[in-house]
């Protein structure tokens, strides 16, 4: 176990949630985007931007930087709200998602945006993309790093893909985890927001995923399997997945589509409609009782 | 007899010569580096070459990646996956996403012509020249690959470097100095421009010849930039001679006859003659015959000109 404090997994979960609040602000505000799978993944866009990843909001191109490919790009809203609490951009700039001249793109532009490092929404690009920039790292001679060899984090930057469930349909993921397995990417960690709901049903109607644990081992990743809501496990699992070499990682982190809101979770109807005023209200009222737990 | 020269063996010697002055270049293959040559870079850098296999789409998105973290990725495959199966990749990442991803489409047009239409590429170009920020480039021989290959590598963005399978007829000496972008007059002419690309240049220069033993005094335009289109050179082109006619190795819908249609009809609407192969699949067969099937001999060209000489006349 790696010691992460009481004081910093409450302060992350508060955030998570802090986070679910402004994107409901977001979203009933413009009448346009996707709850569902943002809020599934809050915790895990929280942890990474607040504790796991090293990056400079200061300086978003630093090549040291690790890189966060947010794949399952419908969800940016939760994207856009860490990396502007993270000091990518001011906050008051959430208020321009997806209006016009806003560099919040309904989906991520990594052209405007400083900070996203791949356009996403089409699904599916994540892996391959990410085995891309693993095989930089490695072919520019740099060691992925490890919590047991601390000081290799100097040089070493890692490459994290946070994934949807649906998306994990697509062909090109698979494609790429066999790549990444080929070429023995350590230096690479996918995350799984297992939500378990796409966007017209659960994600065992729809197209079954399971055995995904087998399914990824079969391709040759290491895997953890997390409750993708509980901090502490997430932090726990981004550390060990940092300490396998020789071979991708990837957390498959169960969690809750429209996590934190009675009516939304796991009502795939949730994945791209914005609230009325009313459901807005309950909401809102729901995720801050949430914040004071 | 005009000399025969290999594309692919140009292409992999020049791409070997690239590796060895600019170390950020990387070439990635899906599993097809021996019918392109690519292999010889893979044999000289073995550190800088990965086989995704047969996996077009994540050729592209793990070239994609390589290219954001500072490289500039050579991603090899037959033109027409690109243009479909990868289609998709490379819209949303070198043309949205600004990847400085180089594409380069092996057995382009009709070369591969043994293996068939399923593996002809004809319309390639027109779908990659509706893409924003994509740069289109067609070199006509193997001197004209040797010297516009590291022009790719140091152009701004995304590339379709389109190549020809086959031994082609050597066109160029030393003395050729192309320019991305710049269209180049082979052959001076006031009566009509045959405007061609790729394997069609050598075309229209031999239909030139035989046009003046008519009295039709032919200009021949080489558009080896397909895309962003040299407007100047084509729009003097058709202020100067009234009359155009465009030859390339790929459907008349979309591609260097679209692209000079747009131009001109925005700007100096003359008679337009389009070379190419019809809105149709081609057949399996020789390469040479094939291409004189289906609309792209030096005859068709000849007949174009005359057409497009009085349609001006007629005017």
């Amino acid at each position: 176990m790696h010691y992460h404090s009481e004081e910093l997994i409450r302060d992350i979960s508060a955030q998570a949630q802090a986070f679910r609040i402004q994107v409901l602000k977001m979203i009933y505000s413009a009448q346009t985007g996707h709850l569902g799978g943002a809020f599934s993944a809050a915790e895990i866009v929280a942890s990474l931007y607040f504790h796991h990843l090293r990056l400079d909001p200061t300086r978003p191109d630093w090549p040291g930087r690790d890189r966060l490919l947010f794949s399952k790009g419908h969800a940016c809203a939760m994207l856009y709200t860490a990396m502007a609490h993270r000091g990518f951009f001011p906050v008051d700039e959430l208020t321009t998602f997806r209006q016009l001249d806003s560099r919040l793109q309904g989906h991520p532009d990594r052209v405007k945006l400083p900070g996203i490092e791949i356009c996403a929404g089409p699904l599916g690009h994540g892996v391959a993309i990410g085995v891309g920039m693993a095989l930089a790292q490695k072919m520019a001679g740099r060691k992925p790093s490890s919590f047991s060899a601390p000081s290799a984090r100097a040089t070493a930057a890692r490459v994290y893909v946070v994934l949807g469930d649906g998306e994990i349909n697509a062909g090109v993921i698979w494609e790429g985890a066999m790549a990444a397995a080929k070429y023995r990417l350590g230096n690479l960690t996918a995350i799984l927001d297992y939500n378990g709901v796409q966007q017209t049903g659960a994600t065992a109607d729809v197209m079954p995923t399971e055995p995904i644990a087998d399914r990824w081992r079969a391709f040759g990743w290491h895997v953890q399997e997390i409750h993708g809501h509980n901090v502490a496990e997430i932090l726990e699992a981004l550390d060990r997945a940092d300490e396998v070499h020789a071979q991708p990682s990837v957390v498959i982190a169960r969690t809750t589509k429209g996590k934190g809101v009675s009516f939304m979770e796991y009502d795939h109807r949730w994945h791209g409609m914005p609230p009325t005023r009313e459901q807005y209200e309950q909401a809102l009222a729901e995720l801050e009782e949430g914040l004071g737990k | 007899m005009t000399e025969l020269a290999s594309m692919r063996k140009a292409y992999g010697q020049a791409l070997v010569e690239l590796g060895k002055v600019n170390p950020d270049v990387v070439v990635l293959s899906a599993d097809v580096s021996n019918s392109d040559h690519s292999y010889m870079f893979e044999e000289a850098f073995p550190d800088r070459f990965v086989n995704v296999g047969i996996a077009e789409q994540c050729l592209v998105d793990v070239a994609v990646g390589l290219a954001y973290s500072g490289k500039i990725p050579f991603a090899n495959t037959f033109a027409f996956l690109f243009a479909t199966r990868a289609l998709e990749m490379v819209r949303t990442h070198l043309c949205y996403g600004k990847a400085n991803v180089k594409l380069m489409g092996a057995y382009a047009g009709i070369s591969d012509s043994f293996d068939g239409p399923t593996h002809h590429a004809i319309t390639d170009v027109a779908i990659m020249r509706s893409l924003p920020n994509m740069t289109i480039v067609i070199p006509g021989d193997p001197v004209a690959l040797e010297k516009l290959l590291p022009q790719v590598a140091d152009w701004p963005g995304p590339v379709f470097f389109r190549l020809n399978r086959n031994e082609v007829p050597v066109l160029f000496d030393d003395s050729y100095a192309p320019r991305i972008g710049e269209a180049i007059t082979l052959r001076p002419g006031n009566d009509v421009t045959l405007i061609g690309t790729g394997l069609m240049v050598g075309r229209c220069l031999e239909a030139a010849e035989a046009l003046s033993g008519e009295g039709i005094d032919a200009r021949v335009l080489e558009v080896h930039t397909i895309k962003p289109l040299d407007v100047d050179s084509v729009l003097g082109a058709a202020r100067e001679t009234g009359a155009l006619v465009t030859a390339e190795e790929h459907s008349v819908i979309g591609g260097l006859g679209g692209a000079v249609a747009e131009a001109v009809s925005d700007a100096c609407p003359v008679p337009i003659k389009r070379v190419g192969i019809a809105d149709e699949f081609a057949e399996t067969g020789p390469y040479f015959e094939i291409l004189d099937r289906y609309g792209m001999s030096v005859e068709h060209i000849l007949v174009a000109a005359r057409q497009a000489v009085a349609a001006r006349q007629g005017r």
